[in-house]
């Protein structure tokens, strides 16, 4: 069973008077470990691809099975729960609260899962540990480096321990040599058996992953109609034979 | 800070309308104490000579024996003493001060509650031989003697000698700013007979009947049992005017509370406006938040907060802002109540468990104002929410 099951999936939004189709028929699933990056230009539907992905946004027509459970008509509070639990989000733009520290950063969605604070901290401060940002488990964002605070945002969407992470856009802040430092540890966490679809634009982000799925006008592009630019093969099968070694 | 303003006004107005209010309360308390509870005094009327009306209290209308059948005819009256008042020039040695002087029965002290605490009581054989004897009250007292003890001492009234047998308890000032203690008892019929003189037509004319009445009767049933009396024994027709006047002095102690109310419901009325004010300056800050920290609430959404968990967050947030104003506002509120008790010398009584409840009030404002903007929060939809800048 595909861990991502998504079924002719439409998302229509209505502006004015007139309807506008942001995702039209998409269909895609996803296996238990893959990393699968999805592309395409700015309004070719992505984002929201994304968003109902997350449990963020719900889909117009067609369905969505996340680990065999139908999202689509499930009530508000069961989806919080959902994100809470099956779901780590990683965003373009780090969304940590400013006037927390990191470590309270991390707690935050352990906080929702009414978790005894002794142990949301202990589970935390591991995931800081992790991350390799322990000794900043103190510090506020804005006394941490870009870098330092996407790594603050992924440890948050890592601690509740999901069935998948969900990127978008995640270097798109940074710069190239700390995006692609980013992607080293999705890469590394993905060989570890974690779950990853990352949104970009870049072919350089997209080049990390083990499949590229391409939208365009709402649509994904048929695998084969396009070639993936910029995806180096060696690189490929020097990730396969990782992930081959971790299992 | 501006925001908790009104709650901070809203709650300090309450405290010090508690404050002032219980003080108030606490003084009339205090004074009708000091006169001696369930009170009523009978005094003359008016009275008309041919076309002539003269005033109340001109005619020598009450008697003793008034004051006799008012005791053993109306049940429930505890005692009825009567009295007679005269101003003398009291002297010692070199010393001389004029004061009250008035003539009682020892029946006068059992229904003023006012005790004898040095010397010895009046006795009715004191004023069945109309014995030439004075207790001093405490005021009348400084002013003789100073501080040495004068029982046994010799006094001079208007020029009669009188032994001072006994020092009566302070009763401090009356509901009317008098000095109660600035007084000096001699018995009835001495009185009488060295300072008051008689009528022809009444030779046991008293001044005022004190009439005290037993808990269980109520003073308006005491005082129409006292005039029916009255009228019977005075030989009144209908038509006719009162030849006395009856008044509860419990009564006259209440009227001075009517101020105090006045100023209690100005004070609550300014407390109501200031904290629903204060409630609408909370909502707003609240809305304003909401709308700052749009993205905020979209990612808390996003890592698994339900709407619950947003609603009583901001709700949370809300009812901690009027809290701490509450808290502010019974501070100030107890400063300026302890102002006014110092500098307007007016009675004020702080009650913690009021001014516990006046923050717990402001901490419900906060709630009821804090709700709306709370729940507009808790509807945002997350993706929304995140893509607000």
């Amino acid at each position: 069973m595909a861990l991502i099951d998504v079924e002719e999936l439409s998302r229509s939004y209505r502006i004015g008077s007139s309807w506008v189709k942001a995702l039209d028929g998409v269909s895609l699933t996803i296996q238990q470990g893959e990393f699968v990056a999805v592309r395409g230009p700015s309004g070719s539907g992505k984002s929201t691809f994304m968003n109902i992905l997350g449990c963020l946004d719900r889909p117009t027509e067609g369905k969505y099975r996340l680990d065999g459970i139908e999202v689509g008509s499930l009530h508000h509070d069961v989806l919080a729960s959902i994100r809470n639990r099956r779901i780590g989000f990683v965003f373009q733009s780090f969304n940590l609260l400013p006037r927390a520290s990191a470590l309270e950063n991390v707690e935050l969605p352990l906080l929702y899962r009414r978790m005894w604070p002794g142990k949301r901290r202990r589970r935390a401060l591991a995931m800081l540990e992790q991350i390799g940002l322990r000794d900043r488990a103190s510090h506020r964002p804005a006394e941490l480096s870009g870098g330092q605070q996407q790594r603050v945002a992924i440890a948050r969407a890592l601690v509740t321990e999901p069935l998948v992470l969900l990127a978008d856009e995640p270097t798109g802040a940074l710069d190239s040599q700390t995006g692609q430092e980013i992607m080293t540890i999705l890469r590394a966490l993905n060989v570890a058996g974690l779950t990853i679809v990352v949104v970009t634009h870049e072919n350089e982000v997209a080049a990390n992953a083990d499949r590229i799925v391409t939208f365009r006008d709402g649509r994904v592009v048929p695998e084969g109609s396009e070639t993936p630019g910029g995806l180096d093969l060696g690189a490929t099968r020097h990730l396969s034979l990782v992930r081959t070694n971790a299992r | 800070m501006l925001t908790m303003l009104g709650i901070v006004i809203g709650v300090a107005a309450v405290v010090v309308m508690i404050a002032v209010g219980n003080g108030a309360r606490d003084r009339i308390a205090a004074q009708i104490r000091s006169l001696g509870a369930n009170l009523i005094v009978v005094t003359p009327g008016s009275v008309r000579m041919g076309s002539v009306r003269l005033g109340n209290g001109a005619a020598p209308q009450l008697s003793e024996e008034d004051a006799l059948a008012i005791q053993s005819e109306i049940p429930g009256v505890v005692v009825a003493a009567p009295l007679l008042h005269a101003r003398e020039q009291l002297t010692v040695g070199s010393l001389n001060w004029q004061g009250v002087l008035r003539g009682v029965t020892p029946d006068y002290f059992a229904a003023r509650e006012w005790r004898v605490i040095a010397g010895r009581e009046m006795t009715p054989e004191d004023n069945r031989r109309a014995a030439n004897v004075v207790l001093l009250g405490t005021t009348m007292l400084q002013k003789l003697f100073g501080e040495t003890a004068p029982i046994g001492s010799a006094i001079r009234i208007r020029g009669v000698p009188f032994t001072v047998i006994g020092l009566l308890e302070r009763k401090g000032q009356s509901v009317w700013g008098e000095d109660q203690d600035d007084v000096a008892l001699v018995p009835l019929r001495t009185a009488r007979r060295q300072f008051v003189g008689t009528s022809r037509t009444n030779p046991t004319f008293v001044h005022n009947i004190t009439v005290k009445f037993a808990e269980w009767l109520s003073a308006e049933d005491t005082m129409a049992a006292i005039r029916d009396l009255l009228w019977q024994r005075h030989r009144l027709r209908a038509g006719q005017e009162d030849s006395f006047m009856i008044s509860n002095l419990a009564e006259a102690a209440d009227l001075e509370g009517s101020t105090t109310r006045v100023v209690s419901v100005l004070l609550s009325a300014v407390a109501s406006v200031s904290l629903v004010v204060g409630g609408i300056g909370i909502m707003n800050i609240m809305l304003v938040t909401v709308t700052e920290r749009t993205r905020e609430i979209g990612l808390r959404l996003a890592v698994g907060a339900r709407r619950r968990d947003i609603l009583v967050q901001f709700v949370v947030e809300a009812m901690t802002l009027a809290l701490l104003g509450g808290i502010l506002g019974a501070l100030v509120g107890i400063a300026a109540a302890t102002a006014i008790g110092a500098f307007v010398q007016w009675p004020v009584v702080i009650d913690i468990s009021a001014v516990l409840l006046a923050v717990s009030f402001a901490a419900c404002v906060g709630v009821f104002f804090g709700y709306y903007p709370a729940r507009k929060a808790a509807r945002l939809q997350p993706i929304e929410a995140l893509r607000t800048e």
